[in-house]
Formats: structure tokens, sequence, C-alpha cells
């Protein structure tokens, strides 16, 4: 039985409330009769046999590309690239999927005699990931054969001894890229697509470049001509991407893309009411409901953030494609889309949105103010084909505690961006022009990057720039729930309860505006007709 | 006369300190200092002049002996009772000569440079005072006066919480310019500390500024760095950056020239920014830095903010302590390590701007002028009322306020040529 689409609902007096995220917690809201309720299509099922897929996938390449096998020979200098801790999300019950493809890449390898085999996790300005985290990405074998003699390595964008300039495209975008991997006679890419936004000339013209060149495409312009980012035609930052990766591949670098999506099976069976529609919720829903919400109310931040943290998704291989970069990802794309997608009939004045504990930048970390910015603003509304759910000029109301809290460790200079640049400005262009310079070049935050587990300094810039398209879209923000005086520096509206909120926005909208909310996650894309 | 006077009962000390501990400013209730009818000091013989207070300042180091809070190193340079009040703008009684040798006429309106030195005390001036640095004098407790470091910590010459009169010595009287309101007179005294700290160690263009503490102190001393530049062509140092608590000392220290404003806990990681240094450990919470201010001013003077001076001031740099710090337990591991000076900054006297030498009062007469600082007083009070502009004044920054003067109604809020 294949499992149901994507849904509308329009609530009417007889609908349960509806789940709604607000950080490390959850409850259940009530929202105005006629509303519309976003679901996303159930998960499809795991492949029966996903290392038969895989073996399948190297062996029957998609493109132009020989199988892997035939590129592989003894004498060879061969790199393997994966994708780094910001995927999946939640992070996934063992064995992870790239532990899955490595494998399958390291059994080749050796078969053909390959020796000189170095892992790079394809890193960009993201923290560096700990042992236990390489261990769970790439599994124990893995890393035990590979770390200690140093062949497994972390991307390091400010390493000059370990970048590689290739070029400029035509644009003037420099790409600089990590040495090993561009001097290697094939370049081997794990990726993971969560989201339609990864993957394909993305993997190594982001994940293995410097600061140098991204800041190319990561910068205020590009983010506010990407309408929306998750849809490449419409994307800058997607076009700049594929400069940058038909220079690197003109310029010689073999690469062979292996790219993979999972499906949406986000939460595992104590928390599977948190994927499920609430009127179809069962007794033992509504009881593992009542257990959970309780105790994450009542327990303290941290340990309620412990609790969550620790949750690994059921994600299973849905599919996974190997061989030419572009060619792999359109066949990606293609399920990316057939398992997120959702058609949405026209636009709304407010869309609401419950903010979940987590989002690529703070795995087993803070969701600070500034990625709680990112999530809703720059993820959740961005997740669209054709134009935003919300109208220009209406209203985002999300639900998170916005509390000004940060992981000293992962996210240094965004505690800094907060005191420093958001008590000055929210403005992506003023702050890219005024701020952002002596922030990417900061020694201390540099070194915590390269020697720690810091987000290079530059990032929080990034996550604001992220913000930017909505940011310029959107007539209010309002985060109901939000440490005021947090929610009032980035230039947003706390309110207290969502009818405080609807209040609010109503002197934006108008007296009766449509309301459609996100039930996110798991993840779906709304196409909006 | 009346006069809020402190008497030596330590019984009241020891209440004081304890009602302190509720807040500063709480100990007037239960303390030592009591509102009352007594007598005039007597008449000190040549060379004074008995003077009634306009208005009369209240200062972090008269909180500190309200509440019982004091330094014991006081003990031996006050003398009981007395009547506190030492930041003091009056009306000569009588024609007299002032501390440049001019004659006033009775009724002129004169600013109190309340050090008692050797010149009040009628001694042979100490090799100090004859340098004009009457702050380092020596002689605080001897000659004719009883021990006293300041008019308003001896028993023999009165003080400014009284309705008057006090007695000021020629070597303590300042003629006030016509052009200065009650209220930036009144601000001379402790404007005249700030230009001193600011003076006490020499500033380069390229230097870091860090100021710790955003009351009177703090932004006078941000004032007299850009004053110092403004007019005597002094280095402006490359950046500011201030620990301020409170929105309107925030606000003040930008209009004053802060380079950069932030909150006291803040302050570490906007030096740490400002000059590029590092943390010395390698984890995202910042401890010492591996860099620093060239000079911290240290305008609070507690152990949380010389341990926070220690940290974020360069190795080989030097920390300027201006608030009055008190007995307190500080770790000096980083003094030592760092190589830092550690410099105090105590009253006034003379200051040397190049070629140029200037009584310390006569530079804070043309200071708080140029920078309006008769803003900073927030709240007057009748000494009727010295309880409640005692509390104000332990509370000033949470309740907006900086300066707390008390005001005798004789006192005007204009401008002479306005009124
Ligand atoms: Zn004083
Ligand atoms: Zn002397």
């Amino acid at each position: 039985m294949s499992p149901r689409p994507g849904f509308v609902l329009e609530t009417d007096r007889s609908t349960p409330p509806t789940l709604m995220w607000n950080g490390e917690k959850f409850g259940l809201q009530q929202l105005p009769t006629g509303s519309r309720i976003v679901y996303a299509p159930e998960p499809f099922d795991a492949l029966n046999d996903p290392e038969g897929a895989i073996r399948d996938a190297l062996n029957h390449p998609t493109g132009e590309s020989e199988p892997l096998h035939a590129l592989l020979h003894a004498g060879m200098k061969l790199t393997i690239c994966f994708d780094d801790i910001s995927l999946p999300l939640p992070p996934m019950v063992a064995p992870d999927i790239r532990q899955m493809v490595i494998e399958a890449v390291l059994d080749q390898a050796a078969a053909a005699g390959v020796d000189d085999v170095v892992l790079i996790a394809a890193l960009a300005l993201h923290r560096r990931m700990t042992e236990p985290e390489l261990r769970h990405a790439l599994g124990n074998r893995v890393y035990d054969a590979f770390a200690p003699n140093g062949q497994l390595l972390q991307h390091d964008a400010e390493d000059p001894e370990n970048l590689l300039f290739i070029g400029e495209t035509p644009h003037g975008e420099e790409v600089e890229i990590n040495k090993r991997a561009a001097e290697s006679d094939l370049l081997v890419y794990v990726n993971i697509n969560l989201v339609a936004m990864d993957g394909g000339h993305k993997s190594v013209a982001t994940g293995l470049a410097s600061y140098r060149s991204l800041r190319h495409h990561h910068n205020p312009k590009t983010m506010t001509h990407s309408k929306s980012f998750m849809h490449a035609p419409s994307s800058e930052l997607h076009s700049a991407n594929w400069r940058m990766g038909r220079l690197i591949k003109d310029s010689g670098i073999k690469i062979f893309q292996i790219e993979t999506t999972l499906n949406t099976d986000t939460f595992p069976s104590n928390f599977s009411f948190l994927q499920k529609r609430e009127w179809e919720w069962t007794l033992r829903d509504r009881a593992a409901y009542a257990a959970s919400s309780s105790a994450l109310s009542l327990a303290p931040t941290k340990l309620a953030r412990n609790i969550l943290q620790g949750i690994r998704a059921p994600h299973a291989l849905r599919s996974v494609y190997a061989g030419e970069v572009e060619a792999v990802h359109e066949k990606i794309l293609e399920d990316v889309w057939a398992q997120q997608g959702v058609r949405v009939e026209g636009q709304t004045d407010i869309v609401t949105m419950g903010l979940p504990y987590i989002s690529p930048y703070n795995v087993n970390s803070i969701l600070n103010p500034i990625l709680v910015a990112c999530l809703g603003l720059g993820y959740f509304f961005n997740m669209y084909r054709g134009k935003p759910v919300v109208r220009e000029g209406g209203v985002a109301i999300m639900f998170h505690p916005t509390q000004p809290e940060f992981h000293p460790g992962h996210h240094p200079s965004y505690i800094d961006f907060f005191e420093q640049v958001l008590t000055q400005t929210t403005d992506p262009e003023v702050m890219h022009k005024e701020f952002e310079e002596a922030f990417a070049t900061d020694p201390w935050y540099i070194h915590l990057y390269r020697t720690g587990h810091a987000y290079h300094g530059v990032h929080p810039f990034y996550m604001w720039y992220w913000c930017s398209h909505a940011m310029e879209h959107l007539g209010r923000v309002i985060i109901v729930g939000g440490d005021p005086k947090s929610v009032r520096r980035m230039g947003f509206h706390p309110a207290s309860t969502l009818d405080d909120a609807l209040e609010m926005a109503k002197d934006v909208v108008g007296p009766s505006p449509t309301l459609t909310h996100l039930h996110n996650p798991p993840l779906f894309m709304a196409d909006v007709q | 006369m009346k006069a809020l006077r402190m008497e030596r009962r330590p019984t009241r000390f020891v209440a004081a300190y304890l009602a302190s501990t509720f807040g500063s400013g709480r100990g007037a209730g239960v303390g030592p200092l009591r509102l009352g009818d007594g007598p005039s000091p007597r008449d000190l013989g040549p060379g004074w002049t008995p003077v009634t207070p306009l208005l009369a300042g209240i200062c972090g180091s008269d909180l500190a002996t309200v509440d019982g809070r004091a330094s014991r190193s006081f003990e031996s340079i006050v003398s009981f009772p007395f009547i506190p009040g030492h930041e003091i703008v009056a009306l000569a009684e009588r024609a007299g000569i002032d501390a440049h040798g001019q004659a006033f006429e009775a009724g002129t309106r004169i600013a109190i440079q309340p050090v008692l030195g050797c010149a009040a005390r009628g001694l042979a001036l100490c090799r100090f005072c004859q340098a004009g640095e009457v702050g380092r004098c020596g002689n605080l407790a001897h000659g004719h006066l009883r021990p006293g470091l300041q008019t308003g910590y001896c028993a023999d010459t009165g003080g400014g919480w009284s309705d008057g009169p006090l007695m000021a010595h020629q070597s303590q009287i300042f003629v006030v310019p016509e052009v200065l309101t009650d209220d930036e007179a009144v601000m001379v005294e402790p404007m005249a500390c700030a230009l001193h700290a600011a003076l006490r160690c020499p500033i380069d263009v390229t230097d870091t500024v860090a100021v710790i503490g955003a009351g009177t102190l703090g932004l006078g001393v941000i004032g007299a760095l850009n004053f110092l530049s403004d007019a005597y062509g002094l280095a402006r140092p490359h950046k500011i950056i201030v620990g301020a608590k409170y929105s309107h000392q925030q606000r003040s220290a930008k209009d004053l020239g802060a380079t950069d404003v932030v909150e006291p806990k803040q302050l570490d990681r906007a030096v740490r920014a400002a000059v590029h240094a590092g943390s010395m450990g390698f984890s995202g919470h910042l401890g010492e830095l591996s860099g620093g201010a060239n000079v911290t001013f240290d305008c609070v003077g507690s152990a949380d903010s010389i341990a926070q001076a220690l940290r974020i001031t360069a190795p080989g740099g030097r920390i300027v302590l201006v608030g009055m710090p008190g007995k307190i337990s500080v770790d000096l591991a980083p003094l030592w390590r760092r190589e830092i000076e550690l410099i105090g900054a105590y009253a006034y006297g003379v200051e040397q701007l190049g070629d140029v030498s200037i009584p310390t009062f006569d530079l804070a007469f043309e200071f708080v002028v140029a920078k309006g600082l008769g803003n900073l007083v927030s709240a007057r009070y009748p000494i009727d009322r010295f309880e409640e502009a005692l509390a104000h004044a332990g509370q000033a920054g949470s309740r907006g306020a900086t300066k707390i003067v008390f005001e005798s109604s004789r006192s005007t809020k204009h401008r002479k040529d306005d009124a």
C-alpha cells in the first residue's frame, strides 16, 4: 500500500487542536476555524535491500559516467568526501546512510587495490565533528581504520596550505576548494539529500570551499534573489553553485557523485504521534503525547534538550543514484519532491509555524535566537516552489521561547553577533558591509573553528542572510512565547499567546485574515499554485 | 546650625553596615549619620573664609562611609564628629583671597577643592604640596586642624551637607566662572577627579581603552579623554569601549564619546573583538584574553571589576583604579604574569599638559562647560530628606540617575544670564 500524499486540512469546529512545536516543548494549539493546516506526505516505505541498491547505483551510474569500479585502480589517489553533522535531522539510527555508502565504496576500492584513500568531512564553515559524531556517521570500522592514520580529515576552510585556487567563473566568482580533494585522481562525494537545496554541485563547491569562495554566493544579494533557494530554477544560490561546479569539472577534477534520499520517517515509535494527523491519534498516541509533553514542560530546559537531542530518527534509505553530478542530482530532486511535495492552493495572509528544538546548525547543541530566526524564516519559509505560502506583506507567526542562550563552544561568534551587531542593525546589507569582514577574519574565531568545535566567525551572518528573502517579503514577524528582549532585538514582535499574535497581525493584514499552519516536521515542500 | 553629622559610634557603624547589605545608602537611617542642630565651625583664623553651600554632591565614598563600608585605612585621617560633603559649590560669606591669590567679594560663588593639605593646616609645604600635588600630601593628620583628608571628613571645617557655614581655606577656594550653572559647578570636584584619572597614564592614538562602570566617574573619564584631545590636542585613543549597565548610562557614554558601549558582562567580548585577541583557553568561554586593552579605567573598584580589568587588560598594559576600592579579595596572578601596572587615581592637583601646567580644578571648569556635565545632576534634595537622598544615590543607576545632590534654597537651576 503506498503512503498517503500530503494533505491540506481546513479546520472546522470539530477539528481537534493541532500539535505545535515550541523549542524543547510542544503543546496542542486550537487554530481559528477556517484555518488551513498543511501536513507532510506520509513517509515512503524503506528500500528492502539498501546495500543492494547502493551496489547497484555504483555499478550502473547515472549520466555520463563509468561505473565506480572502472574508475578505481591501484596506485591512484582517492578522496571520499561526505556531508557533515548538519544532515540528516534528527540524526538517524545507526547504521547511518553515509556509513553504508562509504563501506560499499571502500569495498570496491580495496578490490581494485587502491591504498591512498582519504576521507574528508565536507564542513564548509560548519563546526568540526566530534569523535562520537564521526563514529556515528561512519561506523566504528571505518573510523578505526582511517582516523588513527590521519586519513580521516575534516575540511578546513582556513588552511591556506590545504586549499587550491581553481579559477574564476564567468561571473568573477573565485573558486577555491580543498586541495587533497582537488588533486585526487577521483573525488567521491557521499551526500544526503534531506531538502531540495542539498547536493548537486553545492556538495563540492560549497562543502569543500574556503571563505574567499563562499562569500560570492553566501551574501544578502544572492539570498534575496533565491525565491526560494529550495527551488533550483528560481535560486541564485543554486545558479552560483552550478557555475562554480562546472568550472571545477572543466578544470579536470573528476567527481563521482553519490546522492541519497531518505524517507521522512522522522520520529521513533515513542514519539511517533509527532508525525501523525491529530484526529488519527490512537489512545496510545494520546497517552504518549500526554506523558512526553508534560515531562518536557516540567523538565528544566537543559534536561529537555538532552532528551530531545538524544532522538535518533528511523529515517530509511529511499533512493540512491551515483555518477555524473548534474544527472544524479536531477533524479534525486524528483525523489525529494515526490516524498515532500504538497500542493497548496493560493497564498495566505498569515502563516504559523511551531519551531522545534533542532536545525541543521545545532545538532547536539542549542538553538540560539539567530538560529531560531533562520529555522523559521530561512528554512521553513523557503520550503516552497512557485510562491511563498504567505503572501507578500503577510505575517509569519512562529512559536519558540527564543531565550538568549548560546552554546559557547559551538557558536562563539553568534554571541558577539547578537550583542554587537544586532544591537546596531538588523539589515543584512548593512551588516554585510560594516561588520562581516571583522567577524570573518577574527583570529580567535578562526582558531576556534580550526581547533575546537566552533562554527566559523562569519556563520551567524550567513544565517541572517538566509532570512533576508523572508524579511523582505513579510510585513511582520511575531514570535509567540519568545523572550521579548531577544525577539525585539532581531526586529520581530513578541506575543504571549496566539490570540495576541493574531490581534497584532490584524494591524498588518486587515481584520479577517486567512491563516495557514505548516505542520512541520516531518519536512514538506509546498507547491503553491 | 542644621547639619548631617557623622559620629564615632561603633555600634552604629555596624548597624549601618548590616542595613547596607539591603542596598547602598540604606545605612542612612540606622547608622552614625544624624540630622540635627549643632555648633557652627569656629573661625580657623587668617586665610579661612566662612562659606554657605548652595549644592553639595553625594559620592561613592560618602555612601561607603554612611554604610560603614569605608576602608579602615581612613581611620587615622578623619576626625569625629564631622559633617560630610566634599563636592561643594558655595557662596562666600566674606570677602577673601582665592587659591590663585586673587581677591573676591562677599557673595562670590566658589567651588571648594576639598583636600586639607599643608597650607590649610598652617604647615610648611611638604614636597607634594609644593608641587601642587595636594592629593598626595602626607600631613593630613597634622598641624592646627584635627585629622581629615578633605573637607567633609574633618571635625574642624564643617562640610557640604549642612545649612552652613563651613570654613574654606584660601588654598581650597576656586571662584566659579559666571557662565557655569550651579549644577555644573557642583560637578567640578568629581570631574576634576575624572580628569586627573584620565591623565594618570599616557595614551596613544593606537590605544584601545576600556572603561568599567558608567556612573559619575566612568562617564567623567570617558568625557575627559575626549575633552583632553578636543581642547588640548592630547592623543585620542583609537577606541573607548565602555561596560555600562543601564540604558541612560549607555546613552550618556555614547554622548560623551565612547566608541563602543556594551553591557558590563559583554565587555570582555567587546574588548576581545576590538583588539583581535583570543582567549587564553581553548573553549568558546572567555577567560583571560590573550591581548586586551592598553589601558583600563576601573571606575567601580570592586573585587569583580578589578578581576575583570585584569582579564581584559593587555600584557604590559595599565589599569587605573578610579573607583574607591576597600578591603577586597582579588587573585593577582594575572597581574604578575601579564606584567600589568595597577595605578591609583585619587583627587587632583596640578596637571601638566605639554608645556602648560594647570590646576585640575581650573581644567575642570572648562571641562564641565564644554561637555555640558551639569546634565549629570539628576535630582536635588533638601538635607531634611537625607534618607531619601542617600537611598536615591545608592540606587542611582537602577533609578536612571547619575549624581544626586543636596540643595539649599539659595541655589538656582539657571544660568546667571538666563535668570
Ligand atoms: Zn567624591
Ligand atoms: Zn602637604
